[in-house]
């Protein structure tokens, strides 16, 4: 046999070994409950830097915000306005539609307490909602499926575009799937070698692994030809991945998707308009892509970030690490408004950053306990009050 | 019914049959399996000729040589920047957007360099042991360059760990604790009477010598106020006592009371029964199992307490246990992602005029040395295996069978996150006195990142190609008097275990050598 003989032959085998897969992976995944609504997706934008919250929802009305920001404030005249007091950036223009339609809620002072100011460590407080002084392994994705997993006959339980990072799946024990657009990982999925799982607990993860990636590949093959124009750049691509995976007719429960360079210490105007674009072109290239396979009303979208920014510009027209900051939600059920507080600017801690309002464990609780219908306590490690973000 | 007499003869006959077997195992030669396994454990991956070296030698013998020849430096030369003494040259508050970013980018190349210097020294050094203990001590005595930022600060760690490797723990826990990047990392140089900050106090209990459950709150703010004074003298790098900052008052740690300084309270964290427990189970996750047996942990304790905590004694005793050598727990570990690069290239001989490469490809697998995730450091195990991760591995050994075909952007796709491997300006820093963090850290545009990401996964892609693996040279090269018997060696050299997707008959050397390398089995030791 030759190399491209063997290379063919190692080509089908993650098809050719999906009955395998199938047959052992009824070993590996109990049956999920039936109250369990893993058929509803969340899709994660994470904003990763720590977007400036505090220009993404302008509040225009407030003179200490443009005292705190005689550069870098947004002119009341281009914010886009929601309500009397506050109003979007212009390069989130795109996102009017949706706050019209009452399918955006914007959740205002998101943080936790004894923040940390740490790309690094915030991001994993986050990623495994976490206390700020407690390391945990697992990611609260994790957490959430080891407790009540998704139908065994799901591609995967989540796939992380544009990343290498699991972030909210990470740990062991999920079947998560990171790729940058599911061409590639087709092509790299045929190194796996899916085989019956067997032997000691270290070669059964690794096999199961190796059976989680033939199963994903198996199942993200084929293609849906979307009439949707997705936006040019990596995020619109991620978008674009995302729709493709989420048109798989098998299932998967979250998708993640990134975009990066919020990090603006230095001349934040110029960037940030333009990442901001980015994201409502995105979200918007989404939400037709999720309507034309009619899954927009079975979809949430949650934007994340390790914190926001300080409400004080430094002097090199950029601003530096916060903590509480504004997120969206979106989907078809999403109740639109404004939820949580907007910053106290008059009353900031010691080292300039404003209280939070809502808990970020608040939000994925919502998604737990009503979106999916699981419970929230066994991933989140405590309980918190659901944000009411979701129509009932 | 036999009576109690002859119960108890027998048992004693027993007893020394056992024992008269056990003398003879471990006198005897212990073959080429056992060999594997030893040098598998304590190395990287082994060569034939390793193994050979080593099959000859009984399992005393062998264990007694590995101990004998470790060492307390690395023999490939450190990177210039390593012998800088001067003060920390790190841009103050007045400095300008250009000379942040000069900074930043000057540590960003030197932190490249030092990843590449320690995997050439894994690759180079005649003690593998003694680099995988470097490693499990980095990962213990955690600091991460995305914290410390100079990076001849991560060096100097780098190097005490070394000659502290395999010595005496006490030592070891007193020069770790003063060591300048983890003054940094756990911001002892912010410990201050009357503004005590907890962070080194806290770790050096939970994570270094005690473990969750043998200390309590109380223990951690008193500790925190006996370890005020420690600092960074910023004009030479070192290590320094600040008298005019650190609390004289009396303070209770575990029970002792009194005026303690920081090195009082390292000796009560040594002196406390559960410390030798912690540091031995977590030797044996790394050398022997990932189920410590309690009984036999506290055995191995005991006697590196007896020996005032020498590491050899620990480790001579973990590698002549029973479960060290038990079939049953061949093959249970998983290789990290260093162990599995550096290795495959030791057991196929395909020596890199570079470590750079394989520093990047194996912190795309999730092991970015001097940058372990947190203060835990990496938590290793079954962990280290994701569908990415696991895929990023099957593509290095791909990749490395056939060197001309892939295009970069296939690397590219193993490629870290540049935040990961920091190349971004990275978080907080060295004290400057009152503001300890830069109010201005340095910002390079996404532009110029990518450059740099690109420029880094066409160096990995050139370092990859310049690689000359030889798959039928090399596996002509195996013992054997047939090419079945030549593959079944090559088999044995290469897995732990029996493989789990055995590769079709070929007499094609480089499929044979490629299914064999991913093969599940392959990802562990």
């Amino acid at each position: 046999m030759d190399r491209r003989t063997f290379l063919r032959s190692a080509a089908v085998l993650p098809i050719a070994g999906t009955s395998v897969v199938f047959g052992t992976a009824q070993v590996a995944f109990a049956a999920s409950p039936a109250n369990a609504n893993y058929n509803r997706i969340l899709v994660l934008v994470e904003l990763k830097g720590g977007n400036d919250g505090l220009n993404t929802l302008v509040p225009y009305m407030d003179p200490a915000y443009y005292a705190l920001r005689p550069k870098l404030a947004v002119k009341r005249d281009v914010v886009v306005q929601l309500t009397d007091r506050a109003g979007l950036h212009p390069s989130l223009a795109p996102l009017a539609a949706f706050w019209k339609d009452r399918e955006l809620a914007v959740l205002q002072s998101v943080g936790y307490p004894e923040p940390n100011l740490s790309h690094f460590r915030s991001i994993e407080i986050w990623d495994t909602a976490s206390k700020s002084t407690e390391y945990l392994q697992d990611g609260w994705l994790t957490r959430a499926f080891a407790a009540q997993p998704t139908p065994r006959t799901f591609a995967a339980d989540g796939v992380i575009i544009g990343s290498s990072d699991l972030g909210p799946l990470s740990g062991g024990g999920t079947r998560a799937i990171a790729l940058a657009n599911t061409e590639q990982f087709l092509r790299r999925a045929k190194l796996a070698q899916p085989a019956p799982i067997a032997g000691n607990p270290a070669l059964a993860h690794v096999l199961k692994v190796e059976a989680d990636v033939a199963q994903a590949a198996a199942h993200l093959g084929a293609q849906y030809a979307f009439k949707t124009e997705f936006p040019s750049g990596n995020f619109g691509n991620a978008i674009h991945t995302a729709c493709q995976v989420i048109a798989n007719p098998s299932g998967v429960a979250v998708v993640r998707v990134t975009l990066t360079g919020f990090d603006t210490h230095t001349n934040q105007t110029g960037t940030q308009a333009r990442l901001l674009a980015d994201v409502a072109n995105g979200l918007a290239a989404l939400k037709s892509g999720l309507d034309e396979l009619d899954k927009w009303n079975d979809t949430v979208v949650l934007t994340y970030a390790e914190f926001g920014r300080r409400p004080k510009e430094n002097v090199s027209g950029g601003t530096d690490h916060g903590t509480a900051n504004v997120h969206f939600a979106l989907g078809g059920r999403v109740a639109g408004g404004l939820y949580g507080k907007a910053p106290d600017l008059a009353r900031m801690s010691a080292d300039g950053n404003p209280a939070y309002a809502l808990d970020f464990r608040g939000t994925y609780a919502t998604v737990l306990d009503q979106w999916w219908g699981v419970d929230s306590n066994a991933a989140l490690g405590g309980r918190f009050a659901p944000v009411p973000f979701l129509k009932t | 019914m036999p009576s109690p007499l002859a119960a108890t003869r027998f048992a004693l006959l027993s007893t020394l049959t056992a024992m008269a077997a056990w003398a003879h195992a471990a006198a005897a030669p212990m073959g080429y399996d056992d060999a594997r396994h030893l040098l598998a454990r304590t190395g990287f991956g082994p060569t034939d000729a390793e193994v050979r070296l080593y099959a000859a030698l009984s399992r005393n013998d062998a264990v007694a040589r590995l101990l004998r020849e470790t060492r307390t430096t690395a023999v490939t030369p450190p990177p210039a920047f390593a012998s800088d003494t001067g003060p920390l040259r790190r841009p103050g508050p007045g400095a300008s957007e250009e000379e942040r970013k000069a900074f930043q980018q000057e540590q960003n190349r030197r932190g490249l360099e030092l990843r590449a210097w320690w995997v050439q020294e894994m690759l180079a050094t005649p003690s593998p042991l003694t680099e995988r203990m470097t490693l499990f001590w980095h990962n213990h005595f955690v600091s991460s360059q995305q914290k410390v930022r100079v990076v001849r600060l991560m060096y100097g760690q780098n190097a005490m760990l070394r000659a502290n490797a395999l010595g005496n723990f006490g030592a070891l826990l007193h020069a770790a604790s003063k060591d300048p990047a983890m003054l940094v990392y756990l911001d002892s140089a912010q410990n201050r009477k009357g503004q005590p900050n907890e962070n080194f106090a806290r770790e050096v209990m939970e994570l270094f010598t005690l473990g969750e459950g043998h200390y309590t709150e109380q223990d951690v703010k008193e500790a925190a106020r006996a370890f005020t004074g420690w600092s960074l003298d910023r004009e030479t790098g070192q290590y320094i006592f600040r008298p005019g900052v650190h609390d004289t008052d009396s303070k209770t740690v575990l029970g002792r009371s009194g005026n303690l300084d920081g090195d009082a309270v390292l000796e009560i964290l040594l002196a406390q029964p559960s410390m030798a427990e912690f540091v031995t189970t977590k030797l044996w996750r790394e050398f022997v199992s990932p189920n410590p047996d309690p009984r036999e942990v506290a055995r191995i304790a005991q006697s590196f307490r007896s020996s005032n905590f020498d590491i050899k004694i620990a480790l001579r005793a973990l590698l002549s246990s029973d479960a060290f050598w038990a079939r049953e727990n061949r093959g249970t570990l998983v290789k990290s992602p260093v162990e599995f690069v550096v290795g495959t290239l030791r057991q196929l001989e395909v020596a890199p005029s570079s470590g750079l490469p394989f520093a990047v490809v194996s912190s795309g697998m999730g092991q970015n040395l001097f940058s372990p995730p947190n203060v835990k450091g990496w938590p290793g195990g079954n962990v280290w295996i994701d569908t990415n991760t696991l895929l990023a591995r099957k593509q290095f050994v791909d990749r490395l069978a056939r060197a001309d075909e892939t295009p970069v952007q296939m690397m590219t796709a193993v490629m870290p996150q540049s935040l990961a491997l920091g190349l971004k300006p990275l978080d907080s820093g060295i004290p400057t006195g009152a503001e300890a963090r830069p109010a201005v850290a340095p910002q390079s545009s996404a532009v110029e990142e990518k450059a740099r990401g690109q420029r880094l996964a066409r160096e990995v892609d050139r370092g990859m190609r310049n690689l000359h693996f030889d798959a039928a040279v090399w596996l002509a090269a195996r013992p054997g008097a047939t090419p079945e018997a030549r593959e079944r060696a090559a088999q044995v050299l290469l897995l732990a275990l029996p493989p789990q997707s055995p590769p079709p008959p070929s007499d094609d050397a480089l499929a044979f050598v490629r299914a064999t390398l991913s093969d599940p089995v392959y990802q562990l030791k």
